[in-house]
C-alpha cells in the first residue's frame, strides 16, 4: 500500500524556475507550499564552486546538470505515421534536473515578446487577411496581452538582476536600447554587460545597414545588485561557463541566485528531493485534483494530498504529466479534437560565421552566456512579410558564449577541411582567434501534425510510457530563415571581414536531433480562450480541473524568435496574483468557460 | 588594479591561488601558483607513464597507433600521444559513460533510421571499442597481412580513411560509428582538462591558446584585438 504523507495546501512538481517564483508567491499568501523534486539538491557553493565549476568534460560534454536520459527520455518522430525513436544521448535540447532545474544552467538570455506575438492570430489576420495563415497552421492568441504582463515582466526582470538597456520607456524611445520593444515601466535592474570586441564589430555593422542594435537584455548582472526579495547578486566575470554550467560568481540567475536563499527558510515551505511525480490524482469526478502520487528515494511510492497542485516540471514533463493523469482530451492530430498535446513547437536556428582577417585578436574565451548585442528588426511582424509569404521572425545577436575548446573550437567556416589531422588542428588554430558567429532565433508556428503524445513502445525506469515528439521543419519556417539569412549576410559583410559564410538549413531538411539547437521547446498544454482551444487559461489554470495550474512554455501556443523564460516567469507571477487575489478567496475557474 | 576590483580579486585568489589577469596591458603580476598535483615525472614530448586498466595489450597498441594520425604531432602543437590522449581514452571507460550508464539503452533498437534521430545502437562505448578494434585488426589482417598498429603509417592512415568513409564493413559495430567515437573522445581528451588524463601540459589547450580554468576576465573584456597574454591553468591548479 502507499504511504500516504499530510496533506498539504499546495504541491509543486519541480523546483526550477517556475517551482521557486510559484513557491515564493504563495508562501507569501501564507500557504503552506511542498515541493517535489526527482533530481539532487544542488547549490552553487556545493555544486559549483570555482574551480570545479569550470569543467568543460564534466558539464558540457558529459552533461553533470542534465536529465538523466538512461531513466527518463523522449521519443521522436518526424510524422504522425512514423515509428519515434528514442532520444538516447543529449543533443538538440538538453532537460534540467535537480533543483534549480533548467534554470541552473542556462543562458540567462531573458527577453520579453513583442506585443504582437501575444496576439498571434488576430494580429496577422487583421493586417494581412484571413487567408494569409495557411490552413494546417493551427496558431492562436494567448489570451492575455502584453499590456498586461507588462509589470509581471517587469518584475521577473527585478527579481533576476537583468542587465540591459531600455529603448521604450512608457511609451518614449529612449536612446541605446531597442526601439521597437514594447513599452517598459522600468529601466533595467542593472546596466548592460560590456560589449566583446567581436560584439562591438557587429554592433557598428548593424547600425552601418540600418538596423537597431541594442544590448542584448542579459540575466547575468553586470553590476553588484539586491534584488527586491534581498538577494545579493555579483557582477558577471565573462569567464565563459555560463551556459551548461551553475555560476561559481553568483552573477547568472538561477533560482539558487535569486529565490531559494529566502525561499528555503520560510517554515512553510518544504522541499522534498528524489521525489519524482508520476501522475496528478483526481476525485471521483476528474474534476478535482487530490493531490499527487510519486516515488521517493527508496522506490516507494508515496500519496501526497494537496488542495492545489502546481505543474512546474518544465514544459515536456507537464505535458506527460496531463497525459499520465488523463485530465483534459489528448490532442488527435486526425481529427484535430482534444487539446492536451497540441501546438507542439520549437525553435529554428541559423547563424552568420564571419571571418576577419588574420591576426585578429577576438580572444574567445572571454564570453557570457547571454551578453552582447542582439537587433530586432527582423523578428515577429517588425517588418512586411505581405511580399514574403511567411509569418514569423527572429530575435538575432552575437552573443559570446566562451571559447572552450572541446565544443567551441571549430575548423574555419566555408572550408572543407578534413576532421582530424595536421589539416584539422591548422584550421582549428587559424579559425580560434578571428571568427565569430551572428545568430539566428528563429520563430516556429505550430501546425496541425506537431503534436506530443504517449509513446505506445518505450517506458522510463519506473515503467511508465516516454513523452513522443511528433515534429519536423515546415516550409514556412525554412523560408524565413532563407530571408533573415541574405538580410544578415550583408551584415555581415559591412564588417569588412575575410569572408562571410551562412550557416541556414535548406528549405525541406530534417530536425537533427543530434546537434544542440535550445531547449526552447514550446506548447503541449497551451493556453487560450476557451476549453475548446486551450488546456488551460490566461492565468494558467486547468479547464477541466480547475485546482490544477500548469506552469512553464508547455503554455505558448506557438514559439516565437526569443528565448522563452522572460515569457514563462511573467506568465507565472501573472498567475500567482490571480491566485492570491482571486483563487484563494473563491477557489473554482478564473475564467467562465 | 582599480580600488571596486579588488575584493573580487581578493575573492578569487582565497578560492584558488590562481593567476590574477593583470588590469593593465602587459602588466603581468606574478602571483605563486599552487603547484601540480598530479607529479610529473614525464620526458618532454612524451606522455607520463600509465598502464591502461580496460584496453589490454592489443587494443592499446591500437589506441596509441589510431590517435597519433588523429591529432599528429605537428609545426601547429602537441599531437595527442604526448598530451596522453589513450590515458583519457582508457580512464573514460571505467566511468559511467563508458559503460553506456549516461543513455537511454532500452530496446527495442532501431539502427537503420535516419542518423539525424540520434545514435541507435544496442553498443555502449566499452563494447564499441573492444569489437570495433578487434574487427578492425582482422580486416588488416586480413587484407593487408598485419593487425592496425604494425602496418606502416600510410596504410593506417589509408585504413582509418576508409573507416570514416564507411567503406569498410564490420559485422559486429559499423566502422564509421567505431572511428567516430574514437575521434570524438580522442578530441575531448585533447582538450579537456588535465584531471582526466589527456591534455598533459596543457598541449591541447596551448594550440588553440585557451587559457583552461582561469575563467575570470572582467579586466580583459574591453581590451580590444589585444593578444591575451597568460597562459593556461588547470583546475588541479597546475601551470602551463
Ligand atoms: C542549456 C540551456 C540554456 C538555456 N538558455 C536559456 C536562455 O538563455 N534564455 C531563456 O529564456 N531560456 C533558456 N533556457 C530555457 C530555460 O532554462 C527554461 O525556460 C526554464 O528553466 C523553464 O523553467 P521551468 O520551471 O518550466 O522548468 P525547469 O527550470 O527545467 O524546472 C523543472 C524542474 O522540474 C523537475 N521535474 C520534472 N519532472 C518532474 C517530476 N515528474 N517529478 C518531480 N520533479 C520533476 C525537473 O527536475 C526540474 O528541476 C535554456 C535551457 C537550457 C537547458
Ligand atoms: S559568464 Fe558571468 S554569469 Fe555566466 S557563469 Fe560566468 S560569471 Fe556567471
Amino acid at each position: 500500500m502507499a504511504i500516504k504523507k499530510d496533506k498539504v495546501d499546495v504541491v509543486m512538481v519541480g523546483l526550477g524556475w517556475t517551482g521557486a517564483i510559484m513557491g515564493m508567491e504563495l508562501t507569501e499568501a501564507g500557504l503552506n507550499v511542498l515541493a517535489l523534486e526527482r533530481g539532487d539538491m544542488r547549490d552553487t557553493n556545493t555544486d559549483t564552486p570555482y574551480p570545479k565549476a569550470v569543467d568543460e568534460l564534466k558539464y558540457s560534454v558529459r552533461g553533470a546538470l542534465f536529465q538523466d536520459l538512461s531513466r527518463e527520455t523522449v521519443t521522436i518522430r518526424y510524422g504522425v505515421a512514423d515509428v519515434a525513436v528514442p532520444y538516447r544521448q543529449h543533443g538538440s535540447f538538453l532537460l534540467g534536473d535537480g533543483v534549480g532545474g533548467a534554470g541552473f544552467h542556462w543562458n540567462g538570455m531573458m527577453y520579453r515578446n513583442l506585443p504582437e506575438e501575444l496576439e498571434m492570430r488576430s494580429h496577422h489576420e487583421q493586417k494581412y487577411g484571413k487567408k494569409f495563415i495557411p490552413e494546417d497552421m493551427t496558431i492562436q492568441d494567448h489570451g492575455v496581452t502584453y499590456k498586461e504582463l507588462e509589470p509581471f515582466y517587469d518584475f521577473s526582470e527585478k527579481v533576476m538582476a537583468v542587465s540591459g538597456k531600455a529603448g521604450n520607456l512608457n511609451g518614449k524611445i529612449v536612446a541605446g536600447g531597442n526601439p521597437l520593444e514594447g513599452a517598459r515601466s522600468d529601466e533595467f535592474p542593472t546596466k548592460p554587460l560590456t560589449y566583446q570586441y567581436s560584439a562591438s564589430l557587429v554592433e557598428k555593422a548593424m547600425r552601418d545597414v540600418g538596423y537597431h542594435p541594442y544590448p542584448a537584455p542579459a540575466a547575468n548582472a553586470s553590476e553588484p545588485y539586491t534584488n527586491p526579495y534581498g538577494v545579493r547578486i555579483g557582477p558577471c566575470n565573462y569567464c565563459g561557463f555560463c551556459e551548461n554550467y551553475g555560476c561559481y560568481m553568483y552573477s547568472k540567475a538561477s533560482p539558487q541566485t535569486t529565490i531559494l536563499p529566502v525561499l528555503l527558510k520560510r517554515k512553510n515551505f518544504e522541499v522534498r528531493t528524489k521525489a519524482q511525480v508520476i501522475k496528478v490524482n483526481l476525485d471521483a469526478s476528474g474534476k478535482r485534483a487530490t493531490g499527487v502520487t510519486y516515488i521517493d528515494a527508496q522506490g516507494r511510492e508515496v500519496e501526497q494530498p494537496a488542495d492545489l497542485v502546481l505543474l512546474t516540471a518544465f514544459q515536456t514533463h507537464n505535458v506527460r504529466l496531463l497525459l499520465l493523469s488523463g485530465i483534459g482530451k489528448p490532442y488527435d492530430p486526425v481529427t484535430g479534437e482534444g487539446v492536451v498535446g497540441k501546438n507542439f513547437a520549437y525553435q529554428y536556428n541559423g547563424g552568420i560565421n564571419v571571418v576577419m582577417p588574420k591576426g585578429t585578436q577576438f580572444n574567445p574565451f572571454i564570453g557570457t552566456g547571454a551578453g552582447g548585442v542582439g537587433m530586432d528588426d527582423l523578428n515577429a511582424d517588425q517588418f512586411d512579410h505581405g511580399p514574403l509569404g511567411f509569418i514569423g521572425g527572429a530575435s538575432i545577436r552575437h552573443v559570446r558564449y566562451g571559447g572552450r575548446p572541446i565544443k567551441q573550437a571549430g575548423t574555419m567556416p566555408g572550408e572543407k577541411v578534413p576532421n582530424w589531422g595536421s589539416e584539422w588542428k591548422g584550421s582549428v588554430q587559424d579559425a580560434y582567434q578571428r571568427t565569430l558567429t551572428i545568430g539566428i532565433s528563429g520563430s516556429v508556428m505550430a501546425y496541425r501534425d506537431c503534436y506530443l503524445s504517449l509513446d505506445p513502445t518505450y517506458k522510463d525506469a519506473n515503467g511508465q510510457p516516454l513523452l513522443r515528439m511528433t515534429l519536423n521543419w515546415k516550409e514556412n519556417e525554412g523560408k524565413m530563415l532563407t530571408h533573415i539569412g541574405n538580410e544578415m549576410e550583408k551584415v555581415g559583410q559591412a564588417m569588412n571581414p575575410e569572408k562571410v559564410v551562412k550557416a541556414i538549413r535548406k528549405t525541406g531538411s530534417s530536425w537533427d536531433t543530434r546537434v544542440y539547437q535550445s531547449t526552447h521547446l514550446t506548447g503541449g498544454a497551451i493556453m487560450g480562450t476557451t476549453p475548446k482551444n486551450s488546456v488551460v487559461n490566461k492565468y494558467l489554470q486547468s479547464w477541466d480541473v480547475p485546482n490544477v495550474f500548469v506552469y512553464g512554455a508547455s503554455a505558448f501556443p506557438q514559439n516565437m524568435g526569443y528565448n522563452p523564460t522572460g515569457l514563462v516567469t511573467a506568465l507565472a507571477y501573472h498567475s500567482a496574483k490571480a491566485i492570491r487575489e482571486q483563487y484563494l478567496k473563491n477557489p473554482g475557474p478564473l475564467v467562465q468557460a | 588594479m582599480s580600488q571596486d576590483k579588488e575584493p573580487r580579486r581578493r575573492f578569487l585568489r582565497q578560492v584558488l591561488a590562481i593567476v590574477p589577469a593583470a588590469s593593465t596591458l602587459g602588466g603581468a603580476t606574478a602571483v605563486a601558483v599552487s603547484q601540480p598535483a598530479i607529479a610529473d615525472s614525464s620526458e618532454p614530448g612524451k606522455p607520463r607513464a600509465y598502464t591502461p586498466t580496460y584496453f589490454n595489450a592489443a587494443e592499446w597498441a591500437f589506441i596509441n597507433a589510431a590517435v597519433d594520425h588523429l591529432i599528429p604531432s605537428d609545426q601547429y602543437g602537441a599531437g595527442a600521444l604526448e598530451t596522453g590522449v589513450p590515458e583519457f581514452i582508457d580512464r573514460q571507460m571505467e566511468t559511467p559513460y563508458g559503460a553506456g550508464k549516461l543513455w537511454y539503452m532500452q530496446g527495442p533498437f532501431h539502427p537503420d533510421s535516419v542518423p539525424e534521430l540520434g545514435y541507435q545502437l544496442s553498443l555502449v562505448p566499452r563494447d564499441i571499442y573492444r569489437q570495433g578494434i578487434a574487427a578492425c585488426n582482422d580486416w588488416c589482417v586480413k587484407n593487408l597481412g598485419k593487425v592496425f598498429a604494425e602496418l606502416d603509417r600510410a596504410k593506417q592512415l589509408d585504413v582509418l580513411k576508409q573507416m570514416e568513409g564507411g567503406k569498410i564493413h564490420f559485422e559486429t559495430v559499423p566502422a564509421k560509428t567505431f572511428f567516430n567515437f574514437m575521434l570524438g573522445n580522442t578530441k575531448e581528451g585533447y582538450f579537456a582538462d588535465p584531471m582526466y588524463g589527456g591534455n598533459q601540459k596543457m598541449g591541447g589547450w596551448k594550440m588553440v591558446g585557451f587559457p583552461g580554468a582561469r575563467a575570470d576576465y572582467l579586466d580583459w573584456v574591453d581590451q580590444y584585438n589585444v593578444k591575451y597574454p597568460y597562459g593556461p591553468v588547470s583546475i588541479l591548479g597546475e601551470k602551463g
